[in-house]
């Protein structure tokens, strides 16, 4: 029997670390969706082509803000290039897992990457 | 670490009484009460003590209460059973139980509830026509605890009533109302209403619709003649034992008690807490309901973060439903998607202690307080 949430969704979720807004951030990618109504921002700060930091502001679910932490975590010290290759499956695996219910909240988080990456190369 | 139950609007534990009644019929008084030997007659005798039972508290005849499976199966009766083809008066707020037969239906009126979470009986009245068969209207509502004028409707459809050939039913589902409120079908004047065994700390799989004597209703399960034919199928003896034991049980009491409680917890949430109001009316109010939108915050994650401190109660977010939809009872309120987004439902019960609601208004604002940070909203 499993929790509805992984015991790692619950953690990340009651303590995520990079939650916040970056005041000298490079670039934000600003998301939203439609069906349940989140709200999600992704601050990246960028040198030489590599995310030295990220954080995140998020109104939603539980699942939503384990995986914004989630996203932070995974691109801090990657390439850009490399970062939005990032993949759902893989910030789920971070998770151990998530309801089938949440996974689009995971993809959430991957576009708000994906929109701060395009912002930064703009 | 001690959890506490706040979702009793959900389900209802069974009380110990109700559930030592039930036992036996479960082993040694196990028999069909079709069955004409000594062995049924012990359950024709039980299931005729628990439909006295459920009478008394209508203040109904025995033979005008029919045992169901569930309040939903009791709602799809009175609705399917009761439209005979013609037009349906409902509210925009009622119960999935409710609305999904009525989309069955193409002739329908769904009345707005307003910002009160409250419909108007100059509303029903506007809407009366010539075909219409049917008027269902529940007690009180599920998700925000406001109280219906079902008295007033009854006593005005009694007079549209005197000048039609062709009578008008009234149904109100009282599944939120049983334990606070009087169900008295000849003070409400309603002829059919619906009530549900785990609301009222019975079993649950079990149900009622009352069924006011010379109301015509169509049949929409055949079977056999149980529950004279309204309700085909091998009663369900256990659960409607408990069920009779668990409205002889409900004690008006509590009522004051629970209401004292409620009062407590929407003062110190809304004076505790900033951006934090009152869903739906807070005079026209059951006992036992608290509904509170939070600005910046989402009710899914507020309810996860509870959870934590061993806290259980329920919200109305879109992120916390299947469909990905908010509830349609918020959004009947005029409340925006976003307003929706951050509701939280609590809902107390006989169990409930003082303690338990201190616990909670000492865990929520620091809830609160953390995913606006989070949130930066
Ligand atoms: C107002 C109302 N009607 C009907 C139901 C359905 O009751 P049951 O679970 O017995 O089918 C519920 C319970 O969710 C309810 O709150
Ligand atoms: S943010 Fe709405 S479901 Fe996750």
């Amino acid at each position: 029997m499993k929790s509805y949430y992984s015991k790692e969704a619950v953690q990340r979720f009651m303590h995520p670390k990079f939650f916040g807004e970056m005041k000298d951030a490079d670039a934000v990618g600003v998301v939203g969706n439609e069906r349940c109504g989140d709200e999600m921002e992704i601050y990246i700060k960028v040198d030489n082509g590599k995310i030295i930091n990220a954080s995140f502001r998020t109104l939603g679910c539980a699942a939503a803000i384990a995986t914004s932490d989630v996203v932070c975590e995974m691109v801090i010290g990657k390439n850009i290039k490399d970062a939005v290759e990032l993949t759902e499956k893989e910030m789920v695996e971070k998770l151990e897992y998530l309801p089938n219910t949440k996974v689009h909240c995971a993809s959430l988080a991957l576009n708000g990457l994906r929109a701060a990456v395009e912002n930064y190369e703009k | 670490m001690k959890k506490i139950y706040l979702d009793y609007a959900a389900t209802t534990p069974v009380k110990a009484n109700v559930l030592e009644k039930m036992m036996p019929f479960f082993t040694d008084k196990f028999a069909n009460p079709s069955s004409i030997h000594s062995f049924g007659e012990e359950a024709v005798f039980a299931l005729d003590d628990s439909r006295k039972a459920v009478a008394q508290f209508l203040n109904s005849h025995q033979r005008e209460v029919v045992f169901t499976a569930s309040a939903t199966e009791a709602n799809n009766m009175a609705v399917l059973g009761a439209s005979n083809n013609g037009h349906i008066i409902t509210s925009s707020f009622e119960h999935e139980a409710v609305l999904g037969p009525c989309k069955t239906h193409t002739d329908v009126t769904y009345l707005p509830v307003y910002k009160e979470g409250v419909v108007k009986v100059e509303d029903v009245l506007k809407e009366i026509k010539e075909n219409t068969t049917l008027i269902s209207i529940m007690y009180v509502n599920s998700e925000i605890g406001t109280i219906q004028p079902i008295k007033e409707i009854g006593e005005a459809l009694e007079e549209v009533n005197k000048n039609r050939k062709n009578k008008i039913l009234f149904h109100t589902d009282a599944v939120q109302a049983a334990n606070y409120l009087s169900c008295d079908v000849n003070n409400l004047k309603v002829d059919l209403l619906t009530l549900s065994g785990h609301k009222i700390y019975g079993p649950k799989g079990v149900g009622v619709l009352y069924v006011r004597e010379g109301s015509k209703i169509s049949q929409i399960l055949y079977g056999a003649h149980q529950e004279r034919g309204h309700r085909p199928g091998t009663e369900n003896i256990p659960a409607i034992v408990g069920m009779g034991e668990a409205i002889r049980s409900i004690d008006v009491n509590d009522s004051k008690k629970t209401k004292t409680m409620r009062d407590k917890v929407i003062d110190g949430i809304t004076s505790s807490i900033s951006g934090a109001a009152l869903n739906g009316s807070r005079e026209n109010r059951i006992a036992n309901n608290i509904n509170i939108t939070f600005t910046g915050v989402e009710g899914e994650s507020m309810l996860i973060a509870l959870n934590e401190e061993g806290i259980a109660v329920s919200t109305g977010s879109a992120c916390a439903s299947n469909s990905l939809s908010p509830s349609h009872v918020l959004l009947s309120l005029g409340l925006s998607h976003r307003a929706a987004h951050g509701s939280l439902r609590i809902t107390l019960g006989s169990m409930t202690t003082e303690k338990e609601i201190d616990e909670l208004l000492t865990k929520l604002p620091p809830i609160v307080e953390r995913l606006r940070e989070i949130s930066g909203r």
